[in-house]
């Protein structure tokens, strides 16, 4: 049998509570462990206040984990300092559609892009991302749909497409801001539209004017006939789907990109009609749900505003606490706290901030700063051997009961099927055990207990009894009532000729171009972005379980004229340099990449650390930073590819070039 | 607030007469979705809930009065007035023949309900002579179309060869495979697009093939599984399976089905974890649910691993 070779590391689950003594992570005891985790929480509180504390939920966690998690922080801590690595991909998306509409969901529904006209993937590349949507999109082709992809790499995704835009990339505003000018040039807006369910109309069209399809061209390298054409047709269409995921929200400007393409819906009335949204898709399982639950710093259940006295009042009244009246701190401003030492304990749960941000050495040289680090999870990561405290838990899809809220905001049960490792513990019934040492007497409660908690306090959940959940195939949010479903799309008030029906309206965004702030220079010619392939998942901690046998390792993919130019073989090892970092990576040459661009996932860190190479320029907004654009320069070291042992080239990164 | 309820397009209902007795269904109902609600079994090979009938297997036929010829329940619309009969002779006699040449041909041993169907049909593959010899691997592959060459008799002709193993994740076995088709067409535009697999050769040598014949990973293959899915026979299975039962430790008996929803992107596909002993040992999704309709990719279907890797830590 052929076996592919493994560059991924494989992770053994944790099955013994870790402490750690003179330095040194050692097993303990669940009763020492945990009488350790409170208590380090218990002296930070003490010494230096609630919001001295921060709590990093679990995005592929379920919603009643998330739930409980962010009532820890809020009751038994009392700090809104909550947040996950949804900071870390789509949180401009939330932020972007929340502030146009209201609510941080995608629009419309996955059968809807099958019943469309035209289906327009922005910066994604779901055939290898998300596969399963792809099916619905490609059903949507086939039922006569015309597919365009904006994407900088010529993607698999991009085969699909009748058109295939290839901008530079970080040029997506400018992009999007020509596309709306030559709809308003050609006469095509919704000017019912536009004049009854949006505001800022005119600042809109002012912002655009100076993006001609000339300038645009310049600017994006995309021509500007196709331009003219991406506009034409949205515009055109009876019914638009408008997706995108990472490429757009990967950015350090991240929202205003977001911003940038609802504008294009409000202009053509792309939004609030069947077959007609804006899509982001969600890269982690339960993205949607972490933030729907109020596992983000500005939020409660049901996407409620923290800042709404009425709001917290509710929630004050079923949990018996005050819940602070501030915004507490993302995920982006806690590692800040921590340099500035305003921070000073963390609990981690389910995630790897290590290996998932940029800038390796700085994340992990803030966590060392910690007083206290308490990391719970199914292996020892990378940011669990950091810890001061590892607790080892079941995980959530597969050993424990609860729900997930998918990228079309369904909510779908979530199922026990395996007994965890003997030794893990499920992750609610951690947190209530620490809860308890810390004078808050928790219960373990059953998942169905805490969901029909989430349900009294979040309306938009309401209706979404187990039973239902079951019965339906999931539901997708809102619901109000176990009587009733709400259509599949959201926004239909848009359209209602009713002013009071209609609400508030939609306002433009009102955004400027902000290229990459990694500049390209002579030193550093080559624009990186990052991205997944198919079979890997970010870190590779969960896909370095099983033997693919399309992995071929990490790669720097780069386009035939570079190659040729800077004299590469495929397959040979460059030295990929940034203004941070350095790595040694196997090249790959291929037709998708367009000259001066290169691209690596992060899916193989223990072979090639691609986040030494990125930056971590964040949205100010959101807090999302800048994975999809470095600029690094590219050598040969020689010698051939042929002379050298796979062995050797894999080994080749080690320490001494970090 | 007033919103459009999209409603679907509204279907007479019809009757006709299936063994007799009378239904009343909605126009475009198919024999065999007809005979369900009624509850008259009709056994399928080729047919799959989530996939365009192909019309392969002739299993399902049905006597439709007044037809010359007989019927493939899978895909015959019913009519209004229309008199089916699913257990006449004509019926039997057509199902037994096509077990018979199944039978005698082909490894049905992982077919759920061939058992039941032989004795139901008295069906006897063995009067066909012992089996022949099994091919060596790529034997049946080389062969050309107008180069077959009849047997004597003295033995059944098999498509029997041995196990294709060429990657970790799942097994082609073609010994199992009643050229149904519905591999091909989930790879291809009904599912998948990944158009790795078709059907190469003519009559008796037909077989499922990668381009030229390539092992799977040089082929256009992304290990999504969705073959697996809708495979009737076990042709196709999970290493895990295909292990096990060579082990003699595959049990079904001792299996829970639990469906709960993947851990990797934000899609929301619904897996059904297949676990025997506390260890996922294989995975599939329910063909109704409105976000799969059966289909996974290869995080959903073979990225289980890394939650049973429980040797220590």
């Amino acid at each position: 049998m052929r076996r592919s070779e493994d560059f991924s590391t494989s992770y053994d689950r944790l099955t013994r509570p870790l402490v750690r003594e003179h330095g040194e992570l050692r097993p303990a005891t669940w009763e020492e462990a945990l009488d350790r985790a409170a208590a380090g929480f218990r002296q930070g509180v003490d010494r230096h206040g609630p919001n001295s504390f921060g709590m990093l939920s679990c995005a592929r966690a379920t919603n009643e984990m998330n739930f409980v998690a962010q009532k820890f922080a809020r009751v038994v801590v009392g700090t809104n300092n909550v947040d996950s690595c949804n900071r870390t991909c789509h949180a401009p998306s939330v932020a972007g559609l929340a502030a146009a509409f209201g609510s941080g969901g995608g629009t419309s529904s996955y059968s809807e892009v099958e019943d469309t006209d035209l289906i327009v993937i922005w910066g994604g590349n779901p055939r290898f991302a998300h596969p399963i949507f792809f099916q619905h999109v490609l059903k949507g082709v086939r039922n006569g749909a015309k597919l365009f992809v904006v994407d900088p790499r010529r993607t698999p995704t991009a085969e699909w497409a009748d058109r295939w835009f290839g901008l530079n990339v970080g040029t997506d505003i400018p992009l999007a801001h020509a596309v709306g000018r030559e709809i308003l040039h050609a006469g095509l807006a919704n000017e019912s539209f536009v004049e009854r369910a949006t505001s800022g109309f005119d600042e809109y069209r002012a912002l655009v004017e100076p993006w001609t399809l000339a300038a645009a061209e310049a600017e994006t390298g995309v021509p500007a006939e196709a331009i003219r054409e991406l506009a034409h047709t949205y515009a055109r269409a009876e019914r638009a789907q408008l997706c995108w995921t990472l490429g757009i929200t990967e950015h350090h400007n991240a929202t205003d990109n977001v911003r940038s393409l609802i504008n294009l819906s409000l202009l053509t009335g792309h939004v609030g009609r069947h077959g007609s949204g804006l899509n982001p898709l969600r890269g982690q399982n339960n993205v949607q749900g972490g933030g729907d639950m109020g596992a983000i710093p500005d939020r409660l259940a049901g996407f409620q505003d923290i800042l709404d006295a009425e709001v917290r009042a509710s929630f004050e009244r079923v949990w018996g606490r005050e819940i602070q009246d501030r915004k507490g701190l993302n995920l982006t401003q806690m590692f800040e706290a921590m340099e500035e030492g305003e921070l000073k304990t963390l609990y981690v749960i389910g995630e790897n901030p290590v290996q998932s941000e940029p800038e390796t050495h700085k994340t992990t040289a803030r966590l060392r700063a910690l007083d206290h680090l308490v990391v719970q999870d199914i292996f020892l990561t990378r940011t669990a051997e950091l810890a001061d405290v590892v607790l080892p838990a079941s995980a959530a899809w597969c050993e424990s009961d609860g729900t997930f809220t998918n990228s079309e905001r369904r909510v779908q049960l979530v199922r026990k099927a395996l007994e965890p490792p003997e030794g893990a513990r499920d992750d609610i019934e951690i947190m209530c055990a620490i809860a308890t040492r810390l004078g808050h007497e928790w219960e373990r409660p059953a998942a169905e207990e805490i969901w029909d908690e989430v349900r009294s306090l979040s309306p938009m959940h309401r209706g979404m009894s187990y039973a239902r959940l079951a019965e339906l195939d999931g539901i997708q949010w809102p619901c109000y009532s176990e009587d009733s479903l709400e259509p599949s799309y959201l926004h239909s008030r848009l359209w209602s000729k009713d002013p009071e029906e209609r609400g508030a309206p939609a306002p433009f965004g009102i955004v400027g171009h902000s290229p990459p702030v990694d500049l390209l220079d002579e030193d550093f010619p080559f624009r990186l972005t990052t991205g997944r392939r198919l079979d890997d998942y970010n870190t590779g901690v969960q896909t370095g379980g099983f033997s693919s046998p399309l992995r071929r390792g990490e790669l720097l993919d780069l386009s035939p004229e570079d190659a040729a130019k800077l004299g590469i073989e495929d397959g040979e090892t460059v030295r990929v340099t940034s203004r941070r970092g350095s790595v040694l990576v196997p090249a790959s040459i291929t037709e998708s990449m367009r000259p001066g661009l290169v691209f690596m996932t992060f899916h193989f860190p223990h072979q090639v650390d691609t986040q030494l190479l990125t930056i971590d320029a964040t949205d100010p907004i959101a807090g999302t930073a800048e994975y999809k654009a470095a600029a690094v320069q590219i050598e040969r070291i020689g010698p051939r590819p042929g002379q050298q042992a796979p062995s050797e080239r894999r080994d080749a990164p080690d320490e001494a070039l970090r | 607030m007033t919103t459009p309820v999209l409603l679907p397009t509204p279907r007479r209902l019809i009757d006709a007469t299936i063994d007799g007795e009378t239904v009343r269904v909605p126009e475009g109902t198919t024999v065999l979705e007809a005979c369900e609600s009624v509850g008259t079994e009709v056994p399928t090979l080729c047919y799959g809930d989530t996939l365009t009938p192909r019309n392969a297997c002739r299993v399902c036929v049905v006597e439709v009065e007044g037809a010359r010829t007989l019927a493939p329940a899978c895909s015959r619309k019913l009519e209004a007035g229309m008199s089916v009969a699913t257990d006449s002779e004509r019926v039997r006699h057509s199902r037994k023949m096509v077990l018979e040449l199944l039978g005698s041909s082909v490894d049905l041993s992982t077919t759920p309900k061939v058992p039941e169907w032989m004795e139901r049909y008295e069906a006897e593959p063995e009067r066909f002579g012992p089996r022949a010899e099994p091919a060596a691997l790529g034997v049946r592959d080389a062969r050309r179309a107008g180069e077959h060459e009849p047997g004597d008799g003295a033995v059944a002709e098999t498509v029997e060869q041995p196990a294709k193993v060429d990657n970790d994740l799942y097994v082609r076995d073609y010994s199992k495979c009643i050229m149904c088709y519905k591999c091909v067409d989930a790879c291809g535009d009904q599912w998948q697009n990944s158009f790795a697999i078709g059907v190469a050769g003519r009559g008796f040598d037909a077989r499922i093939s990668t381009e030229h014949d390539v092992e799977l990973p040089d082929s256009a293959c992304v290990y999504c599984g969705n073959c697996i899915e809708v495979c009737p026979t076990g042709a196709l299975s999970f290493a895990t399976e295909f292990d096990m039962r060579k082990a003699g430790t595959w049990d079904e008996e001792k299996q829970t089905e639990t469906t709960t929803v993947c851990t990797y992107c934000g899609v929301g596909c619904n897996v059904t974890l297949h676990v025997q002993e506390n260890e996922i040992v294989k995975v599939s999704s329910p063909h109704d649910n409105p976000v799969t309709h059966g289909n996974l990719c290869i995080k959903g279907r073979f990225g289980f691993q890394h939650v049973q890797r429980r040797g220590g830590g």
